[in-house]
């Protein structure tokens, strides 16, 4: 394998199109004869659907069909992806997801849908949506997941009326961490909200259903993250259509960041009815229904209490979590604020007895998913705001008492990887140099001198302190199937070398920003000894490759990369017997390199182009070897992957207004072995964007009726470019130990640890200016952090 | 997102366009306050009049000791004119807060005074300026006060079929002005709009944006300061807006410092 | 209504829907759909295009507004060779993309940006891209990406001299006093 590529920032393949408007996205895509679906949606985040009449909208000219959710009755709902039971043992509350609310049911949430127009232009359905005659009965409806279990609450579905999904226990016995908590010196506790953000990827979802009545074949263009996932769940358990006869393209894809992992109503409503209309028909959602209809992200409400010994040692860690899963449970949701969330509570720190105890809670709200980290965030966020609070409750230094109590480092291969009490075992970590660079990179003592003078004259400097592991790569199919996953988390690859050498990569993970078509090719190339021109990558078309997991948890290369190699490592070895043939040599003497088989100690060499054509025209050919060249492989991983960081935020709160001003962002990463420097640095970019905005700009807000009020970019506020300052990133290696790349995986990383150091930097800067304040909820806005101070 | 289906006329003079209104329907201008609420389907007017080629309201020029602006400038104009910047810098300054790049691009100061947003920059500017607004309609012309014009929320003194062709601004020798504004951060509209005038003489003129559904001027901060006194509590006797980015209470406050903020800028 | 224009430098005649939006015609008629919709509030600029040389929302604006008046979108800002304007080279060079969506809006607002001010401040960059969200890259590379077009762009490609050079005559009317 040569490193030619390997290491390096090679400027983006993908790039060309995106740059010159040629990018194709699902919206892009004009069928012929395409008609266009617009749903008619509940106004009420709870309602019971009395009538529905839609005479009037199919009189409209250019109305081809009106469905209602008694002509969809019969399709089974959207499935949910992870089984999570109570810890009584009683299954999973799991209540069906349909497409379209029949007449008598009760709508869950503002925007769930009642009927569907199939029109001959978008403008027609639209206008006629507002023909379609709907009866309601408004009912009285919940937002928060601390209303859902109040006594009395509005009841999200009559069979479960205690509002909840199932609850979850994790980590050591409760008595155990009682007893720990019991001995500890000073407990750091913490009641605070991890409010629900929207993912707000920039590319709307889309779909177009086709379906073909010569070949009964289906066609479903999607803007998703993972299309053999949306074709299994969508054919086994929404359509009850055969899989075979499903073609699912996931074409360019503007974004996902979570909220395109999950198959939607929408998505199966499309193609249902192309088949009723025998013609294609597309669905784009709008920004004002996206944010309806998106799976949101986060939404817990949590009592954190950490216990220290009188040196500042961690003794335990207690948790009480309500997490709201909205009306619905989306496909990853009970994974998320589970197996994603309580299995991270160890973080970075030798902390010997953790207990998390979790209930998951229906309300009347669009479902919550992974976004982004994916409760990761969440679980850093709690540990993190834990460690500042705490120093300053002790007086001690933020950064000593991280150092203090950090895992010492282990590298997974001579030494065992680290066992936590919360069930995973992390693959390598070195803890102490990513905060040792980042506090060289602040200058630490400097800025702790300027935050002394500026509050000496008024001015309120503050730094957050944030360290993250998280757990990356997912996953060992084995293990999430015992932890309730209905799925493998696999990812399959197949190389298929062309007769002239060159080589077509199909890859089951999906890219929709992360540059795979470069950085696989990067990989491929280098292993292959080739030029990355030779290589092409292909991804997003289930018909073209063979099978896939998608793109989520920053599992692309740690997952579906390795699955490439394990290909490649096949391409070798066959390539091997066939050199060895034509060289008239054993193959143990043989050595590939540079593209070349070469004989040992000689300069007889049988190009890897060569060695393709004889693949495909096997006239001088091993006896019994089968022509071609061209393997699949899946690979399973062996464990998560854990990377982890260190990321500060220096902020500068203006004490008149609250307004508060993010003036450093730094940010030290352990993403094991990277591949592209130039795309990774991107990825933590975005990621820290991401957190910084659920610090300081982002969150819903739902009124007493349930209804999101702040449903729009006029309202919900994403950081712009002038929000924000250069970042300051770097990084080091720790290999993975356990894939063939060596790689962690870096794109949920950035928003996994900034989060917590820009709230701990506020709260820095507040203690400095004498306000003690232990908590501001997020988004800290101006008038949040004005009345901290007032 | 599409609008309801209307009727687009294009005038290419103010008389055309009067005739226009004068049969029903809206003007558009840059239409940055009217398409996105039309998309959103939340005004549906069956006709629209658009007025953004009409020369004779484009221009800025000096006219006697005012400074006229043709309703049909657009915020970036303003903010580049330099005329503006000579003889009325406040709107140089504020025109250029407006929106994005894009938006000051197409938005014009017209379009806006008529569209009468509470948040908007422009209402807190033309009345701290003591602005006058000539409009044209079936009746000819007539000229309003800035401090008549505003109405109420989204509500202005412009009649059924009248075209804002104007804004005249006093130009004063020796007079200082400013407009500070603390923005709605996802919106990047007024939270809190303070424009202040000084005039040569030392008397100020101040009023806010984004703080009551209808711009006002502050005449008790007004009184005060005239008066040689502290202004006591900025926006006093108006009902205060409240939001989920600035509770009635937040917002008076951000009222006193951003008047103390531009008491300060024109001392 | 029928409307005639210039898109990418070429004569245009359709028949519109009067409530037919710019963004729309480009997209659906023309089948430039390198402009995008990603917001319903005028607020995200992913559907920037150029009117008569300057930067506008598209999606804010009636394709009626822009019968006889030059449009420019992505599709046209590179040379006819195929060399990229300089901005396009700029996002490539410096990573300053990911999922692609934004970027269209980001490199027209962009070209806006520097013929005004050729060689902007990165607070300046900052500031011009208010009304554009990204939601992949933290703009820190986009901003790069900016810097790096203002260093290699001295000569203006010959493709877009019509960005460069063309203000719309209403321009000229304004400060005739």
């Amino acid at each position: 394998m040569s490193n030619k590529f390997i290491g390096q920032s090679v400027k983006r393949v993908e790039d060309k199109r995106f740059i010159t408007g040629k990018g194709r996205y699902t919206d892009d895509i004009v069928l012929p004869g395409m008609l266009h679906a617009h749903f008619v949606r509940s106004p009420y985040a709870h309602a019971r659907v009395v009538s529905v009449d839609t005479a009037e909208a199919l009189a409209i000219p250019g109305v081809i069909a009106v469905y209602t959710g008694d002509d969809v009755a019969a399709i089974n709902g959207v499935p949910c992806g992870w089984q999570v039971n109570f810890r009584s043992g009683e299954t999973m509350r799991e209540p069906k997801h349909p497409m379209l609310i029949a007449t008598g049911d009760t709508a869950k949430h503002a925007g769930d849908p009642v009927a569907v127009i199939i029109a001959e232009t978008k403008e027609i359905a639209i206008d006629a949506s507002e023909a379609v005659n709907v009866e309601w009965e408004e009912l009285p409806a919940i937002a928060s997941p601390a209303d859902a279990l109040k006594e009395g609450a509005p009841k999200v579905h009559d069979q479960f009326p205690d509002n909840t999904a199932f609850d979850w226990t994790f980590g050591n016995p409760i008595e155990e961490v009682d007893a720990a908590m019991a001995t500890a010196a000073h407990t750091t506790t913490l009641d605070f909200i991890n409010q629900r953000v929207v993912p707000n990827a920039m590319e709307p979802r889309a779909y177009i259903g086709s379906y073909d009545n010569v070949s009964d074949k289906y066609t479903l263009y999607t803007s998703t993250q993972n299309p053999h996932l949306i074709r299994l769940l969508m054919c086994a358990f929404v359509l009850g259509i055969p899989e075979h006869k499903v073609r699912v393209v996931g074409p360019d894809v503007g974004g996902g960041f979570g909220s395109k992992i999950y198959h939607y109503t929408e998505e199966a409503l499309v193609t249902w009815a192309s088949k009723q209309l025998e013609v294609p028909v597309k669905w784009t959602s709008d920004r004002s229904e996206a944010f309806l209809m998106d799976a949101h992200g986060r939404d817990h409400v949590t009592k954190a209490e950490m216990g220290f010994d009188a040196d500042g040692n961690i003794v335990g860690l207690r948790i009480k979590t309500i997490a709201n899963m909205g009306a619905y449970l989306s496909t990853f949701a009970p994974a998320v604020p589970t197996y994603l969330h309580g299995t991270l509570l160890q973080g970075l720190y030798t902390t010997p007895k953790i207990n998390i105890d979790m209930t998951c809670v229906f309300t009347h709200t669009v479902a919550v998913d992974a976004y982004r980290g994916a409760g990761r965030p969440e679980a850093t966020y709690l540990l993190e705001r834990l460690m500042d609070l705490a120093a300053l409750e002790m007086g001690k230094d933020p950064a000593q008492l991280r150092f203090q109590n950090f895992i010492p480092a282990f590298d997974g291969v001579t030494q065992p990887g680290y066992q936590t009490q919360v069930a995973l075992q992390y693959d390598s970590g070195n803890y102490h140099p990513v905060l040792e660079r980042g506090l060289e990179m602040l200058g630490y003592e400097d800025f702790r001198a300027a935050q002394k003078e500026a509050a000496s004259t008024g001015k309120l400097l503050g730094v957050g302190f944030s360290t993250y592991v998280e757990a990356c790569g997912i996953a060992p199919s084995a293990v999430v199937g015992s932890l309730g996953a209905r799925a493998g988390l696999y990812e399959s690859a197949q190389v298929r070398v062309q007769p002239t050498g060159k080589v077509s990569v199909f890859t089951g993970s999906h890219s929709h920003g992360q540059g795979h078509e470069t950085t696989f090719v990067q990989v491929v190339a280098d292993k292959l000894g080739i030029p990355m021109e030779d290589v092409d990558l292909v991804h997003g078309d289930s018909d073209t490759v063979a099978f896939g997991m998608g793109t989520y948890g920053s599992r692309s290369l740690a997952v579906g990369g390795s699955a490439i190699m394990k290909s490649i490592d096949k391409v070798l070895e066959k390539g091997a017997k066939i050199a060895a043939h034509k060289l008239e040599c054993a193959e143990g003497d043989l050595e590939y390199g540079e593209g070349k088989w070469t004989v040992k100690g000689t300069d007889k060499s049988i190009g890897f182009g060569d060695v393709a054509l004889t693949a495909y025209v096997p006239h001088v050919y091993p006896a019994g070897l089968e022509p071609g060249l061209d393997f699949s492989s899946f690979y399973d991983p062996a464990n998560f992957t854990y990377p982890f960081g260190c990321h500060i935020a220096v902020v500068e709160v203006d004490k008149e207004t609250g307004k508060t001003t993010l003036k450093r962002m730094i940010a030290v990463d352990d993403v094991g072995n990277v591949i592209n420097p130039m795309i990774v640095d991107g990825q933590i970019h975005g990621g820290l964007a991401q957190g910084i905005g659920q610090a300081m700009f982002e969150g819903t807000i739902y009124d007493e009726n349930a209804q999101l009020t702040n449903g729009s970019y006029m309202d919900y506020c994403m950081p712009r470019a002038d929000d924000l300052p250069m970042f300051e990133t770097d990084r080091k290696v720790t290999p993975c130990p356990h894939n063939p790349l060596g790689v962690k995986g870096a794109g949920e990383a950035g928003a996994i640890g900034s989060t917590p150091a820009v709230v701990n930097a506020v709260i820095d800067a507040l203690w400095s200016g004498g306000h003690k304040v232990k908590d501001i909820l997020m988004p800290m806005t101006s008038e949040r952090v004005w009345r901290a101070m007032n | 997102m599409i609008t309801y289906p209307f009727q687009y006329k294009r005038a290419s003079s103010v008389a055309e366009a009067v005739a226009m209104l004068g049969e029903g329907g809206k003007a558009l201008s840059g239409g940055h306050s009217l398409i996105p609420a039309m998309k959103l389907r939340l005004n549906a007017p069956d006709t629209l009049v658009d007025v953004g080629r009409i020369l004779e309201i484009k221009g800025i020029s000096v006219d006697g000791d005012e400074l006229v602006i043709g309703a049909g400038a657009t915020h970036g104009d303003i903010a580049g004119s330099s005329l503006v910047k000579q003889h009325v810098p406040m709107f140089a300054e504020g025109a250029g807060h407006i929106g994005d790049p894009s938006v000051r691009n197409r938005g014009t100061i017209g379009g806006s005074l008529a569209h009468a947003d509470p948040s908007a920059d422009w209402p807190a500017m033309v009345l701290a300026a003591d602005a006058t607004i000539v409009v044209e309609g079936a009746g000819g012309s007539r000229s309003i006060k800035a401090s008549d014009f505003f109405t109420g929320m989204f509500d202005t003194a412009l009649g059924d079929g009248e075209l804002i062709t104007q804004v005249r601004v006093p130009m004063q020798a020796g007079s200082k002005m400013t407009y500070q504004k603390f923005a709605q951060p996802a919106s990047r509209y007024a939270l809190v709009g303070c424009a202040v005038v000084k005039s040569s003489d030392g008397s100020v003129r101040v009023a806010f944006s984004g703080v009551s559904e209808t711009p006002f001027r502050d005449e008790a901060a007004e009184g005060q300061l005239n008066g040689g006194q502290e202004v006591s509590q900025a926006a006093s006797g108006v009902s205060i807006m409240s939001d989920h980015f600035a509770s009635e209470d937040y917002r008076k406050h951000l009222a006193n410092v951003y008047l103390k903020k531009a008491l300060a800028a024109v001392a | 209504m029928q409307i005639n224009l210039t898109v990418n430098g070429k004569a245009r005649k359709a028949e519109v829907e009067d409530r037919t939006l710019l963004v729309y015609y480009l997209r659906e008629k023309l089948g430039l759909t390198g402009a995008h919709v990603a917001c319903d509030t005028s607020s995200c600029g992913a559907c920037t295009v150029h009117l008569d040389g300057v930067a506008v929302k598209s999606c804010t604006l009636l394709a009626a507004q822009a019968d006889g008046c030059q449009v420019t979108t992505i599709e046209g800002m590179a040379n006819a060779d195929g060399t990229l304007h300089p901005l396009q080279a700029g996002f490539k060079e410096c990573h300053g993309l990911q999922c692609g969506f934004c970027t269209p809006g980001m490199i027209m607002t962009a070209a806006d940006l520097l013929k005004k001010n050729p060689h902007p401040s990165e607070t300046e960059i900052r500031v011009a891209l208010e009304g554009n969200i990204c939601r992949c890259t933290g703009y820190h590379n986009i901003v790069e990406s900016i810097l790096w077009a203002a260093q290699h762009s001295n000569a203006p490609l010959a493709a877009d001299s019509h960005l460069w050079t063309n203000d719309v005559v209403a321009k000229e009317v304004v400060e005739t006093a």
